[in-house]
């Protein structure tokens, strides 16, 4: 074999491992779907929503759970939103040059690091107990809230980027001020980009466990909740719940919460996606 | 007009620096507690004793029994997620038509989308009754199964963000390397893979801390018992299982093993502290500038 010979052997070698390395990938996202869609779509009804949670596991239903779910995801979004886009705006358009705005940034980059559980026991202390707001869904929302800001933050900030800085300078030229730039020519242009950064952000929130079980959601609540000053349980502590117990029949009732789980999460991320690929056609600059 | 525009600024500037307080607020609230801890228990005995029993009657507090499951799971998911994630991330770039591209990308990117306690259900239900056909002796809760899985969940995080530090490498450093002789393979490896290292090491610095911080899924199939192994066939427990375990009970508030969360979950915040400013160090430092 000659060294022309050998080099091209290396090379599809590589490219053999690379395509199973891909599929290894993709086969173990299929197996789990597969698998979960097998364990749990028999037990999807209309009473799997309405029902409340019970001992019995052919009678209990997620009903607390998708309700809490719907609860925190409203709340946190009234929260993080405002707050997320707000800071996006401060960092890309008023702070590219100074001092705060450099410090701001380092802690951003560093919170989107920081275990998500640790944003539960910043909840449980600051919120539960010293703010006194006790373990309701308010707690739970703010503590989600701080946990998807850097994400609003971050995709606020790329979006804010995509917008040339002509369109700012026009807007200078014809006598606007900063904020009235801002207003009417910057955040229209980015508003595609924000939202994408948005629901992607409320996905995850949906999707988080650890952080709410710190704060103090219960993994049984009789009723659903009416106000934010409740107790409350989301679908993944539901889903928690009965993939923790050793019954089969409760594992099938974790699988199926898991069905609805994924379908909310999957909506939102194909949403988010949708929404990036159509913003991205629309503007030619 | 001109009021109203400061009262929004100061709105900006003031959501800004939630993210400084937010900080604040995790420090302060892991020191206040921890010092109250660390007047109880002695902190050698915290980072020496080898073993962790606060809800027991004979407590014992060596955060070392916690630790070693948290590095444990984080090891193993590392072992599966970089090799793989590296070489995805290299023919992606490298060796995919951008069609392709355009298509496996995203459809990894799903792996990271799944919420995690849907990963837990599946490493307790799926995957560890499938590795105890080939290894009889692997308890129902084990560090192998969960680690597995975890590394797949970070697979697209190694390979997202590698594959986009590659891509940014520019051509004229590939032809030049073509241009003395050099396979596609030499090229990927010797030229394009250290130009972009900086990019590579914070993708793979980032997927270590979220091994680390990360808990649904260990909560659910690594068991709830600490212990001083780095066997991976037996029930373990990680720092963040056993957050969720106290907070799950009934723990009164103001006693010693509420603080114990706090304790720990320092702990935590002082690996993926580090981690995440070495990151963020090495992306402004060393991420190369090609004009």
């Amino acid at each position: 074999m000659n060294n022309e010979q050998k080099k091209n052997l290396k090379n599809n070698l590589f490219k053999a491992m690379a395509i199973s390395a891909t599929l290894f990938g993709l086969f173990i996202l299929a197996v789990l779907l597969i698998s979960i869609v097998i364990d749990g779509f028999g037990r999807l009804s209309m009473s799997f929503f309405t029902d409340l949670p019970s001992r019995k596991a052919d009678q209990a239903g997620i009903y607390t759970a998708w309700t809490g779910t719907l609860w925190i995801m409203i709340v946190t979004a009234l929260f993080a939103l405002p707050v997320g886009i707000a800071a996006g705006i401060y960092l890309q358009e008023y702070g590219r040059k100074n001092k705060f705005a450099s410090f701001v940034d380092i802690n951003i980059s560093n919170l989107a690091g920081v275990p998500s559980i640790i944003y539960g026991l910043l909840g449980l202390e600051f919120f539960v107990r010293w703010c006194g707001l006790g373990q309701s869904i308010l707690s739970g929302s703010l503590t989600l809230a701080l946990l998807i800001l850097p994400i609003i933050i971050v995709s606020t900030r790329e979006a804010l980027k995509a917008v040339p800085d002509t369109i700012r300078e026009a807007s200078y030229a014809l006598g606007a001020s900063q904020w009235q730039t801002i207003q009417h020519q910057v955040l229209p242009a980015a508003s595609g980009g924000i939202m994408t950064g948005v629901i992607l952000s409320l996905s995850r929130a949906v999707g988080e466990t650890a952080p709410l079980i710190v704060v103090g959601a219960l993994t049984y609540v009789p009723f659903a909740p009416s106000n934010w000053n409740d107790s409350f349980t989301v679908l993944p502590i539901q889903i928690f719940n009965w993939a923790s117990r050793p019954q089969q029949d409760f594992l099938v009732n974790a699988a199926a919460g898991i069905i609805v789980l994924l379908v909310i999460t999957f909506l939102m991320n194909g949403t988010a996606i949708y929404l990036r690929n159509r913003w991205q056609k629309k503007i030619k600059w | 007009m001109k009021w109203k525009e400061k009262l929004i600024e100061s709105f900006l500037v003031f959501s800004g620096s939630i993210g400084i307080l937010t900080t604040l607020g995790i420090i302060t609230v892991l020191l206040y507690e921890a010092v109250q801890f660390f007047s109880e228990v002695s902190i050698v005995d915290f980072l020496t004793d080898t073993e962790w029993t606060p809800l027991f009657a004979n407590k014992r507090f060596g955060i070392m029994a916690l630790l070693s499951g948290t590095l444990l799971t984080t090891l193993i998911a590392i072992v599966i997620a970089l090799p793989l994630g590296l070489i995805i991330a290299i023919y992606l770039s490298e060796y995919a038509d951008s069609r392709l591209r355009a298509y496996i990308k995203p459809l990894l990117e799903v792996l990271a989308s799944i919420p995690t306690v849907v990963y837990g259900f599946f490493a307790l239900t799926v995957v560890t009754p499938f590795l105890q056909k080939f290894i009889p002796e692997l308890a129902g809760f084990n560090a192998l199964s969960p680690g597995i899985v975890m590394g797949v969940m970070i697979i697209p995080l190694i390979s997202s963000l590698s594959e986009d530090a590659l891509y940014a490498v520019p051509r004229s450093l590939r032809e030049g390397a073509y241009a003395l002789g050099s396979s596609k393979l030499q090229t990927s490896f010797r030229v394009v893979l250290p130009a972009a290292s900086s990019g590579v090491v914070v993708s793979v610095i980032l997927a270590i801390s979220r091994a680390l911080g990360e808990t649904m899924i260990v909560a659910i199939a690594a068991g709830q018992q600490p212990r001083l192994t780095f066997n991976p066939l037996v029930p373990i427990e990680t720092v963040t299982t056993y957050i969720v375990q106290v907070s799950l009970g009934d723990v009164p508030q103001n006693s010693l093993e509420y603080k114990t969360i706090f304790a720990a979950g320092l702990s935590l915040f002082v690996f993926t502290f580090i981690l995440n400013n070495i990151s963020y160090f090495i992306k402004k430092k060393y991420t190369q500038k090609y004009e």
